[in-house]
């Protein structure tokens, strides 16, 4: 308490008072609990992971490893095994990736380099944000009775012309992976624009002048400048793009078919974990709840680990420009 | 001009400065413009499908009834889904009740109180982590930390869910926000001889207001839209909320529920649904743009 050393001061006929005792002790009070809110997000995910590990545990220690390269889903025998999971989920996210990220890119491309008025930039960015803001249950009914009806006969035209190629050696009988996939993209694309968009915005503009002046067409000085020295920035956007994709659950669950099974087939029912998650957990007794616990973690540990890798690589972009400027 | 300067009458041998149309690199140039044209256009056809739809399908059925009746059973015609929306608005009020508060005052000790620390750079870099974290997982965990433990599913543990959910976008907003209010403001409150919460409270909190309310609208906007924490956290239930300890309905798990039924009825109904929910997500995002468009 320091309001004694303002006790010599004569403040007769003056309007302004020190902090009172009652000033400093609201201080104290308001400053601890903000130190404790900044501390409870990280005794949150302390909790969170000691949480989901704790109820996995009794699953880990029976199934081991082997939980994690057996395709075999079975309640009555207690049989439990992630693999046609695994691969569900890498192959969605990988294929929604990659169509997300050439859609996401590009768009952040005609949003930054001048292909739009700036207000009409700022219409368009605007349409790719609230895409990001339709819940995902409103594009798994999309996709269920829009998306579906509409690639079916080009899926069964696929099969059926080109089933020697493994991608298309089943036709679509419903749900699959290619619907999933699509709307999974959809969902990653505004993400992804978003970041990219920030990387190319920070790029100084004297660099596209500098290319411009060197007499460079638009596309050469996208091409061969723009986007290398964004490089990280966009890579950033990609792998936070996969660790969205990789944990997205309620379109998927409703798309993807919930099938346990290994299939290149793009028109294959497929399963994901966090589709198994949704669909399994509400009706499981109290075996599976710990196989889906363990499951869980596994879908846990994917999607920190490329988050948190996805962080680092925006951070070293960042980083970059900042010693650049 | 230099008289001395030798006179040639040599011509100057520029290359040519003029790009032909046809030449490989401007062909190049206009081929690529013309496809990210395209693949912008098809990049929102989605949205506008999407919102096509819910016009149609979903704007045909939502009536009085609708909006306030409970849901029908298998071969019942009419119903509605009153009670998910109170489901849904009690769950978010919850949510927004819990993380608002903690939301704030972790950004007012991001951002202010000691921006540089170990716990501040350790509380911001997970939150940044959290807003990556699946839903899903949000479920799970308060799965395994409220609903075995209260052995019920419940709008409580459903609104406990979704709060953890919203917290990483409240506090990384709200941080921003106070981030952007000018240091001379501060300064000049310091100055005065202001406790540091003082300037918090009647300087940085009043001016960096709309920067907060845009974080915290788009928290609940994105909380009222997420299904996956709730499918196990607030089950489902077709009458109306009476307590918080016993299962809740939701506009998304409605949607959800109804949307795999082999009923018209419920399926028109699921259409409705998301239409009202798409509602409330799109003019809380876009009055949290609006909000927040006023900057220093």
């Amino acid at each position: 308490m320091v309001s004694h050393l303002f006790d010599h001061i004569d403040r007769s006929g003056s309007v302004t008072a020190p902090p009172s005792g009652g000033d400093y002790a609201f201080d104290r009070g308001f400053r601890g609990i903000a130190w404790m809110s900044a501390a409870i997000i990280l005794a949150l995910v302390a909790y969170i992971i000691i949480e989901i590990g704790g109820k996995a545990l009794p699953a880990m220690t029976q199934y081991g490893f082997g939980f994690l390269t057996s395709t075999t889903w079975n309640v009555q025998e207690s049989q439990f095994g992630i693999l046609p999971e695994i691969w569900g989920t890498l192959y969605s996210s990988l294929l929604a990736l990659l169509l997300g990220g050439i859609f996401g890119v590009v768009i952040a491309i005609f949003l930054t380099q001048d292909f739009l008025p700036a207000r009409l930039a700022v219409v368009f960015r605007t349409i790719i944000e609230l895409l990001a803001a339709i819940p995902s249950v409103v594009f798994g009914l999309w996709g269920i009775y829009v998306l579906i009806p509409l690639l079916r006969p080009v899926a069964d035209w696929l099969n059926g012309e080109l089933d020697f190629i493994p991608f298309f050696s089943t036709s679509l009988s419903g749900p699959g992976l290619a619907p999933a996939a699509l709307v999974l993209a959809i969902m990653i694309l505004p993400t992804i624009a978003a970041i990219s968009v920030d990387a190319l915005r920070q790029i100084p503009y004297k660099v596209k002048e500098a290319a411009y002046g060197m007499g460079t067409t638009r596309w050469e000085a996208i091409l061969k400048v723009m986007l290398p020295t964004a490089g990280s920035g966009i890579l950033a956007a990609l792998v936070l793009g996969f660790g969205r994709a990789l944990g997205e659950t309620m379109a998927l669950a409703m798309l993807i078919g919930n099938s346990n099974q290994i299939s290149a087939s793009l028109f294959a029912p497929a399963n994901t974990l966090a589709a198994l998650l949704a669909s399994s957990f509400p009706e499981a007794g109290e075996v599976e709840v710990q196989a889906l616990m363990y499951a869980a973690l596994a879908l846990l540990a994917i999607t920190l680990i490329v988050n948190v890798v996805g962080l680092a690589v925006m951070k070293f972009a960042t980083r970059k420009f900042e010693a650049e400027r | 001009m230099n008289s001395s300067m030798p006179v040639t009458d040599a011509p100057l041998r520029l290359p040519s400065l003029h790009r032909a149309h046809f030449e490989a690199r401007t062909l190049q140039s206009g081929i690529l413009t013309a496809s990210t044209w395209i693949l912008a256009l098809v990049a929102s056809i989605p949205l506008f499908s999407v919102i096509y739809m819910l016009l149609v399908e979903g704007g045909s059925r939502l009536d009085w009834e609708a909006l306030t009746a409970l849901p029908p059973s298998a071969f019942e015609m009419g119903g509605g889904f009153g009670n998910a929306i109170v489901g849904t608005g009690v769950m978010i009020g919850l949510a927004t009740l819990i993380s608002v508060p903690i939301g704030i005052f972790s950004a007012i000790y991001l951002a202010i109180l000691d921006p540089d620390s170990k716990l501040a750079h350790t509380a911001r870099f997970l939150a940044k982590v959290l807003t990556g974290f699946p839903s899903v997982l949000t479920g799970v965990f308060v799965y395994a930390a409220l609903v075995v433990t209260m052995k019920t599913y419940s709008a409580l543990a459903g609104g406990v869910a979704l709060a953890v959910l919203m917290l990483p976008t409240v506090v990384l907003a709200a941080e921003q926000a106070m981030v952007m209010v000018p240091k001379k403001m501060k300064d000049a409150a310091f100055g005065m001889g202001c406790t540091r919460a003082q300037v918090i409270w009647k300087v940085v909190l009043p001016t960096g207001l709309p920067g907060i309310l845009t974080g915290v609208m788009l928290g609940i906007a994105r909380a009222a839209g997420e299904s996956a924490p709730l499918l196990f956290t607030a089950l489902f239930s077709n009458y109306f909320l009476s307590s918080l300890s016993e299962p809740t309905a939701s506009l998304s798990i409605l949607i959800f529920n109804f949307s795999g039924m082999p009923y018209d009825n419920q399926i028109e109904l699921a259409w409705a649904a998301s239409l009202v929910l798409v509602l409330i997500v799109l003019v809380l995002n876009i009055t949290a743009r609006f909000i927040g468009r006023q900057k220093f």
